[in-house]
Order: structure tokens, then C-alpha cells, then sequence
């Protein structure tokens, strides 16, 4: 690991993509930010621009509108780029998976990093899942080819209904 | 001077849902805003033709987060309007109570993020404080923060506990204190009267033409509440009233919303202590063939649901009409006229699900291109009540 990827697992910057959520998993992450879980004390931030951040946070069942944008979203992003799937919807497109405005999942347009599933998840196991994509900071290629779920480790503690 | 267009979204950090909106501006002034939606759509009207009835409930739950209760809520009344069935006491009493706890904390977040854009992040961290509380009482009835499941055709899913509501009363009430502070704050704070009042307005004239609903409708003195025009659950059982400003300001649209969580406090005072013995659920076998309306007063107005059937366990037909709908559509009027530094406050004022002010391009037009960043928009609007917290001497 050099100094870089050292630097990087204090203080990783996050961007939130919604790819056509139902807010739920955005709401749960803003209330990471808030006074009873405060993830700002682990270093992290939720910033305004791709271009500024480490970790892609992905909310939402990838929709004909938003699929364009989000390899371009994360082409733009500083490499290494970690893509965290937030949610049943982004794991696996949960009941939206048949409906005419869904495209293919997230994991065939970015490759993923940490899957965190729930509806929502609980902001303990959002948490969870951003301090194991931490963890894989400097462990991994960021660029690697998309994976299936099954390769991806799951995240103790994330449960909700769905 | 030349007209120049800010693209504001379709993503940015502090939105729950991305919508696209073009400022046209020119120099500081606002003259035009276009708005495109369609990045959240997700088919569910369709999607809601090959679930049956019971899954329909989950489905509309998941059009929005923070309304996880407005939508099964419509669907069932609509549902229930259609077979006509009578509905057991102690599960109306648990819908109002379900559905104003919801509305208390939809208006607190919509508080923090109103105070994130002012400048005010205080505000921000304090109202999502006080919003946990109520956020933990869901998560003891239902088992989860969000998308509680509550809902089903003729009654409620889950019972709340008699044994546990005095609990849940007794932290609604150490809540107090937290809504008298915000009140306080909104009524004597001379920046944020600077702030707030006098901009973004909507006349009642303007809320009809639009159709606007809810608190936004409410702030400009229309009286329209769906729970009291007609009443469903218990609100018909229950003593609270209708608040309204006159205004139709942004300083109004806080304090109707700000009232409103007061008169949700007393409702589900009333609900849960104590809860009508009885049934939860009036046992419903099958739908016959019919058309069904369902509406609801959500946090953000009127949610309105139909259903025809065609005597299968499936609908023919599902339709949902949110408020956020109609109220989008009024930031064409509240936001022209005014500066782009109110333009961040006016676009989450009607509480849209939110706004994207954190991506903002500005592009010039003839001269080349130049870029904004993202949070220009929110520095201005927070420089700007810098600015006057320092004119008026307040640090």
C-alpha cells in the first residue's frame, strides 16, 4: 500500500448517485451524516462533485434515463473508485426488476465493490458497508471488471423488510 | 445583458430524488425555469397491474421514501372504497396514528434541509436529531425505520402493543420542547424574517391555477386538508384543526408546517391513549369488479389513488396522483422575479422530494462556457444570510 491508498483509508470523500430510488437509502445516508451515527468522525464526507470523491455511493434500480449516466459519472471520478450498491433496488433491482423503465442492474454498468442490501438499510449497516469498502482501499483493483453479487462479501446486520 | 441558463441537477448530494430543473437568468434575476422530470420513473402504475392487491400495498410503499405510509394509505382507501367495507375501530385509530408520526417526520426533515440551505446547518443537525425519536417508535412497531408495512385492505397488519403506546407518547412529548425552540427561532429571528418573507410567493390565485395542495397550498390561505374535506380513519374522531397562513410566502410555508406538527401531536395523543379495543383487520375476501378512489392528506398535500377492478385477485387499472406533482409545477411561478440566491430556498420550499441545487452548471451563452460548481449555488444563498446576520449584528 503506498502513501496514496494510506491517506485515502482516513479520510475517503463520498458522492451519492440515485439512479431512480424511492429516497429511502438517500434519506438513510443523510442521516449517516446527522448527530446520532455522525460519520464525518470517521473522516468521511459526502461531497457536491464526482470529481472530488473515493467512493461512488449507488442508490436505486438503474432506470433507461439514469443507465447513460452512470458509467460516465464513474469514468469521471479519480481512480481508485469504489462502488458501493446501497440497497435492495441497487443490489438487485428488487420489485422494479420487471418493469419497462428498468434496464440491466448496476453491476453490469460499474463494477461494485461492497453490496449492502436491505429496504432501506439501517444506517448501522450503511455504515458497515462504507468501512468495509474502506478496508479495500489499496487491496483491490478499483478498475476491475464487473463481478457478480455471489463474489461480493456481504454485510453482517443489514436487514429490513424486502 | 445576456440571458444565461443554470442547469440545476439532475444529481446532487442533498436530493432524495433527482429532477432537472433550467434556470433562465439574467445577471441575478430570474426570468424563466423549465423543469424535466422522469429520472426517477420506475413504471410502478403498470408494475401494479400484475401484482395483486396485497403486494400492490408493498409497491406503492416504495414510490417514496419519506411518504412510505401516504401512498399505501390512499391505495387502501381506495381499495376499501371499492369493496365498501367497514373498517374496525382500533385500526383506524393505529392508520392516523401511523400517518401523522409520519407526517411529524417528514416536516422535520424537510425543516433540516430548509435550515441546511439557509446557512442554518444547526437547524439541520437538530431537527434530524428530534427526528430519530420518532424514527425509533416506528422502528418499535414495525421492526423497521422506513416502509413499516402497516397497511393492508381492511385493516392494519400489526398491532401497536397497549402496553408500549404510553412510552411512545412520553417521547413524543420530551419532542416539544425541540418544535417550541424551532418556533421560537422562526418567529424572532430577524434574518431569517429576511430570508424568508416576502419571497418565493403564491397567491391563493396562483394555488388554484396550479392546483397546488398540502402546506403549500395551506401557506397561501387556500383551506384545503383532505383528513377534515373528508374524513377517513379517525380523523373524523378526533379533535384538531386546519392551520393556515395568508401569506403564501416562504416564511408562511415554515410556520404551517411547524403548526402542523403540533396538531399532530394531539392527534396521536388521542389515538393511542388509549387505543380502541377490538379488531385490527375486518377480514376482506376478494375484490369484486368496480372502480375504487382513495385519497390522503400526506406531508406534502393530497395523495390520490384509483383503482378499477375487474373481479380478479389483479386491478384492470391503478393510477397515483402525488402532490409533489402539482406542487413542482408552482416553482415556475414562486421562482421568477426573484434572485438566484433565494432560488435554492424557493425550490425546496414546496418540499419537492428535493431540488438539486448542488449540481448547478451555469452556461453563458455567445461568450463561451463557463462553469459553476455545484455548491456555488448554496455558498450564495449562505453568503447572502451571512451577509445580513452581519448588518443586523447578529453572530
Amino acid at each position: 500500500m503506498g502513501w496514496r491508498e494510506w491517506a485515502l483509508r482516513k479520510s475517503p470523500w463520498v458522492f451519492h448517485l440515485s439512479t431512480g430510488s424511492c429516497n429511502n437509502c438517500d434519506i438513510e445516508l443523510i442521516d449517516c451524516l446527522t448527530p446520532r451515527y455522525d460519520i464525518e468522525r470517521f473522516g468521511i464526507l459526502l461531497v457536491g462533485s464526482i470529481r472530488h470523491a473515493d467512493i461512488l455511493l449507488v442508490t436505486g434500480s438503474v432506470n433507461r434515463r439514469s443507465a447513460p449516466k452512470i458509467a460516465a459519472l464513474h469514468a469521471m471520478a479519480p481512480r481508485p473508485c469504489l462502488v458501493v450498491a446501497c440497497g435492495t433496488c441497487a443490489c438487485g433491482q428488487h420489485m422494479f426488476k420487471e418493469s419497462y423503465h428498468t434496464v440491466e442492474p448496476l453491476d453490469a454498468h460499474v463494477p461494485v465493490s461492497v453490496y449492502i442490501p436491505g429496504c432501506p438499510p439501517k444506517p448501522e449497516a450503511l455504515i458497515g458497508g462504507i468501512v468495509q469498502a474502506i478496508g479495500m482501499i489499496g487491496r483491490e483493483r478499483a478498475d476491475a471488471p464487473p463481478r457478480g453479487p455471489a463474489d461480493a462479501p456481504a454485510v453482517p446486520g443489514a436487514a429490513g423488510h424486502g | 445583458m445576456t440571458e444565461r441558463i443554470i442547469p440545476i441537477g439532475p444529481y446532487h448530494p442533498l436530493q432524495e430524488e433527482p429532477e432537472f430543473f433550467r434556470l433562465h437568468v439574467e445577471g441575478e434575476r430570474v426570468l424563466r425555469l423549465d423543469i424535466q422530470l422522469g429520472y426517477n420513473h420506475r413504471g410502478i402504475e403498470k408494475l401494479a397491474e400484475s401484482k395483486s392487491y396485497d403486494q400492490i400495498i408493498f409497491l406503492v410503499e416504495r414510490i417514496c421514501g419519506i411518504c412510505s405510509t401516504s401512498h399505501p394509505f390512499a391505495s387502501v382507501n381506495a381499495v376499501e372504497n371499492l369493496i365498501g367495507v367497514a373498517i374496525p375501530e382500533r385500526a383506524r385509530a393505529i392508520r392516523s396514528a401511523i400517518g401523522e408520526l409520519e407526517r411529524i417526520h417528514s416536516h422535520l426533515l424537510w425543516l433540516g434541509l430548509a435550515g441546511h440551505f439557509l446557512g442554518y446547518n444547526t437547524v439541520f443537525m437538530w431537527a434530524w436529531k428530534a427526528r430519530e425519536t420518532v424514527l425509533d417508535i416506528f422502528e418499535s412497531i414495525s421492526g423497521n425505520r422506513q416502509n413499516y408495512a402497516m397497511f393492508k385492505v381492511g385493516g392494519v397488519r400489526r398491532d401497536i402493543r397497549d402496553d408500549l403506546a404510553p412510552g411512545y407518547l412520553a417521547a413524543l412529548d420530551r419532542l416539544r420542547p425541540t418544535l417550541d425552540l424551532f418556533r421560537k427561532a422562526v418567529e424572532d429571528d430577524p434574518v431569517i424574517h429576511a430570508r424568508t418573507k416576502g419571497v418565493g410567493v403564491l397567491t391563493a390565485d396562483d394555488i388554484r391555477a396550479f392546483g397546488a395542495v398540502g402546506p403549500t397550498a395551506r401557506a397561501s390561505g387556500v383551506d384545503v386538508d383532505v383528513r377534515r374535506d373528508d374524513p377517513y380513519a379517525a380523523y373524523d374522531r378526533v379533535e384538531w384543526k386546519v392551520c393556515l397562513g395568508s401569506n403564501g410566502d416562504i416564511h408562511d410555508k415554515i410556520v404551517v408546517r411547524l403548526l402542523e406538527m403540533d396538531e399532530s401531536l394531539r392527534i396521536i395523543r388521542q389515538c393511542l391513549g388509549p387505543l380502541p379495543p377490538g379488531e385490527i383487520d375486518a377480514r376482506v375476501k376478494g375484490v369484486p369488479p368496480g372502480e375504487g378512489i382513495g385519497r390522503h392528506e400526506a406531508p406534502r398535500g393530497e395523495v390520490f389513488h384509483y383503482v378499477r377492478s375487474d373481479g380478479t385477485n389483479r386491478p384492470a387499472r391503478y393510477k397515483v396522483r402525488a402532490p409533489s406533482f402539482m406542487n413542482v409545477a408552482t416553482n415556475v411561478k414562486a421562482v421568477v422575479g426573484g434572485t438566484i440566491s433565494d432560488a435554492a430556498i424557493i425550490l425546496a420550499a414546496v418540499d419537492p422530494c428535493y431540488c438539486c441545487t448542488e449540481r448547478a452548471v451555469a452556461v453563458e451563452h455567445g461568450t463561451g462556457r463557463r462553469l459553476w460548481g455545484g455548491d456555488d449555488l448554496v455558498r450564495l444563498s449562505r453568503d447572502r444570510t451571512r451577509r445580513l446576520r452581519e448588518e443586523m449584528g447578529r453572530p
